[in-house]
């Protein structure tokens, strides 16, 4: 019953500022889909294009085979969890959570509303007026009022950000387990890249109000497609490097006299300048003119300049002999060397944990945009 | 939000630790010169009033009144006045009608579509306060006078007749009350209604509400206080004025205002007294009752 939502050339122009610009976007029907990225970047105001209260400038809003671009919010099948989730002060929860039935005249809404606040755990409360409810309790009714008329898609908009942390996580995998009860997709906004990592099937990493990549959480982070999505989803060590040839499935990359290889189907790029990335936990340590077998990409000559240990792992600081950092993870599993501050120390890494990305790309996008 | 950090607040807060001597005494220091003003200009004055509803209704400003207990005045002054009694409060309810009609729309158009134009329309609807309400009810009156251009207008459109008149008429008064009294009406409709955060309006239509039915089921229980502060704020000062009906109306349109006022200038003061603890009562129940029924939900 439910369909994909597609957004075809959606653009939002607002007085001399473009907030959303060109998205194309199709969410698959059932899925639980993020829109993740940093504040600003236009996620509010795509969520209020799909759910009707802003008009986009150009652009068609499909659901299924109806357009409903130019449909007004009351007449769409499609209901909001807003930020600060907007329950309606004067009225109690059972009243808010009944709110859409009663105005679709559904007959018999009591047996519904009830069932709601049963899976949102609330039975107890239906009496209550919202401001004596706690935020978390106030989350959960907004996503049962929303959830009772039985959308075809559910836009939760930073559903969880007034929650502190504990709650936060506590609420994800209950909203979790609510989409995989009810089977609705969800589009969830959040500018949080772990809770989109934990909840979603499917990511859109939005950033100045365009999409820099779509996939699965998996898919992002293991091959990110931009500076900004590599660094804002997780950290990523990028060091430049210059294409000089190919080896079989290989792209042959120079960083600094020495010669590294990552597969084609991991370059975005195929020629000239490049930012070679990999993230902290796939890179190694070994003292200072360790052998490493072939295959094996390898970095010489560096020093230890900080190490942390958080217990499960340990981070190092390795400054390479041009003065670049690299952050290293290392878990502490006891098999291998740990390293002091001032040890001096070899990198190596698989040719299949790293990624070339485009040298024209800002190196420390989305750097900042991590909380 | 902050409801969040109420909650826990309201949850955990210990019994509040018994405040200081010296603190106490600041609160009642800063009490002091307000409840003075109080004492002297309202609680004194409000005794002086009672005590004289209660003299002797045969006494003068010449003989002096003598303390009779006559409880008796009431009785007597209603027994007179019931008409004039009964039409202030007619008035007063027409005129709360007619503001509630005309400021709700007004109220609702500044806090909701105004836009930049905001300050300039609440600047406007604040204009006329800086006359006094005398001179704009003198102009009202020539305004509706019969030679004046609206009399004349309203001939010519045939709506008046040609003995037809606007001024000495009950019409008037109520207008002129109507007039008078908007400002009140709409500031606190427009304090209540700018409040209301949007996106509860916005909640309305994403969970199926039309424009009209968001406004009967959000917006509008959303503003009764202000519906509740602008009602009584017209309300009570128009059930005691006697301004309009003196410049606008005739004897016929006499409220009980020009009667006390009248009263009071001949020297009949437990009469006057009376009139005035009687109104007073009658609005203060008034309110009472009205301010029970729009704190529970049936005003809805
Ligand atoms: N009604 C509006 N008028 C003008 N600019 C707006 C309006 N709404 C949002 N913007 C701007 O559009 C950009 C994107 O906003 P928003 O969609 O709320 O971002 P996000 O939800 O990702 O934080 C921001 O720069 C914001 O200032
Ligand atoms: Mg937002």
């Amino acid at each position: 019953m439910t369909s994909d939502l597609v957004l075809e050339g959606i653009s939002k122009q607002f007085a001399g500022h473009r907030a959303v610009d060109n998205l194309d976007l199709t969410v698959p029907a059932g899925s639980f889909f993020a829109l993740l990225g940093p504040s600003g970047c236009g996620k509010t105001t795509t969520l209020r294009m799909i759910a009707g209260l802003e008009e986009p400038t150009t652009g068609t809003i499909r659901l299924g085979d109806d357009e409903i671009t130019g449909l007004r919010p009351y007449k769409r099948p499609v209901n909001t969890v807003f930020q600060n989730y907007a329950l309606f002060p004067h009225l109690d929860i059972f009243e808010n959570v009944a709110f859409g039935l009663k105005r679709r005249k559904v007959k018999d809404y009591k047996p519904k509303v009830e069932e709601m606040l049963d899976l949102v755990e609330l039975n107890d409360y239906g009496k209550r007026r919202p401001g004596q409810l706690s935020g978390g309790q106030q989350q959960r009714v907004a996503l049962a009022r929303a959830l009772i008329n039985r959308p075809q898609v559910l836009l939760l908009d930073e559903p969880l950000g007034a929650l502190d942390l504990k709650l936060r996580r506590q609420m994800q995998l209950e909203l979790k387990r609510i989409q995989t009860e009810v089977g609705i997709t969800f589009v969830h906004v959040t500018h949080d890249q772990e809770e989109a990592m934990t909840m979603a099937d499917t990511i859109a990493v939005m950033n100045g109000g365009l999409i820099e990549q779509l996939g699965s959480p998996a898919e992002l982070y293991d091959l990110p497609a931009t500076t900004f999505v590599a660094n804002f989803l997780g950290q990523s060590n990028l060091i430049r490097g210059a294409i000089i040839g190919q080896a079989d499935e290989n792209l042959i990359v120079d960083v600094q006299g020495r010669k590294v290889l990552v597969p084609k189907a991991r370059c975005r790029v195929t020629e000239g300048e490049v930012w070679l990335g990999i993230r902290p936990e796939k890179v190694f340590l070994a003292p200072a003119g360790t052998e490493e077998g072939d295959g094996v990409n390898q970095l010489l000559g560096a020093v230890v300049t900080d190490v942390s240990y958080v217990g499960v792992s340990t981070q190092y600081l390795a400054k390479l002999p041009w003065g670049q950092e690299l952050t290293v993870f290392e878990q502490n599993t006891g098999a291998r060397d740990t390293f002091r501050a001032g040890d001096a120390v070899d990198l190596h890494w698989r040719p299949a944990h790293s990624f070339l990305l485009d040298a024209a790309q800002d190196a420390l996008a989305g750097v900042e945009d991590v909380e | 939000m902050s409801a969040v950090g109420q909650l826990s607040a309201a949850s955990q807060t210990p019994a509040p630790p018994p405040p200081r001597s010296g603190r106490r005494l600041t609160a009642y220091l800063l009490l002091l010169p307000g409840g003075l003003w109080l004492l002297l200009f309202f609680v004194v004055p409000l005794v002086s009033l009672l005590a004289a509803s209660l003299y002797d209704p045969n006494g003068s400003i010449e003989d002096g009144f003598s303390m009779t207990w006559s409880f008796g005045n009431f009785a007597d002054t209603m027994a007179d006045y019931a008409r004039p009694f009964g039409r202030s409060l007619w008035y007063a309810l027409l005129t709360t009608a007619f503001c509630l009609l005309l400021g709700y729309p007004l109220a609702y158009a500044i806090a909701m579509k105004a836009g930049r134009w905001k300050n300039l329309m609440l600047a406007l609807v604040i204009a006329p306060f800086f006359t006094s309400f005398l001179i704009r009810t003198l102009s009202w009156k020539l305004l509706l006078s019969d030679n004046g251009f609206v009399v004349d207008a309203l001939k010519w459109l045939h709506i008046l007749g040609p003995d037809g008149r606007l001024l000495a008429t009950t019409a008037a008064v109520v207008t002129g009350l109507t007039y008078n009294f908007l400002p009140f009406m709409v500031l606190p409709l427009y304090a209540s209604l700018e409040k209301i955060d949007r996106r509860l309006i916005e909640a309305g239509g994403d969970l199926f509400a039309g424009p009209l039915t968001t406004f009967r089921v959000v917006t509008l229980p959303l503003s009764m206080p202000g519906v509740v502060a602008g009602t009584l704020l017209t309300f009570i000062p128009a059930a005691g004025d006697y301004i309009n009906a003196q410049l606008l109306g005739t004897p016929k349109q006499r409220m009980i205002g020009n009667d006390i006022q009248r009263l009071f200038s001949a020297g009949a003061y437990p009469t006057a007294a009376a009139l005035s603890v009687t109104l007073m009562a009658a609005i203060v129940v008034l309110v009472l009752i009205y301010v029970r029924r729009a704190g529970t939900d049936d005003l809805v």
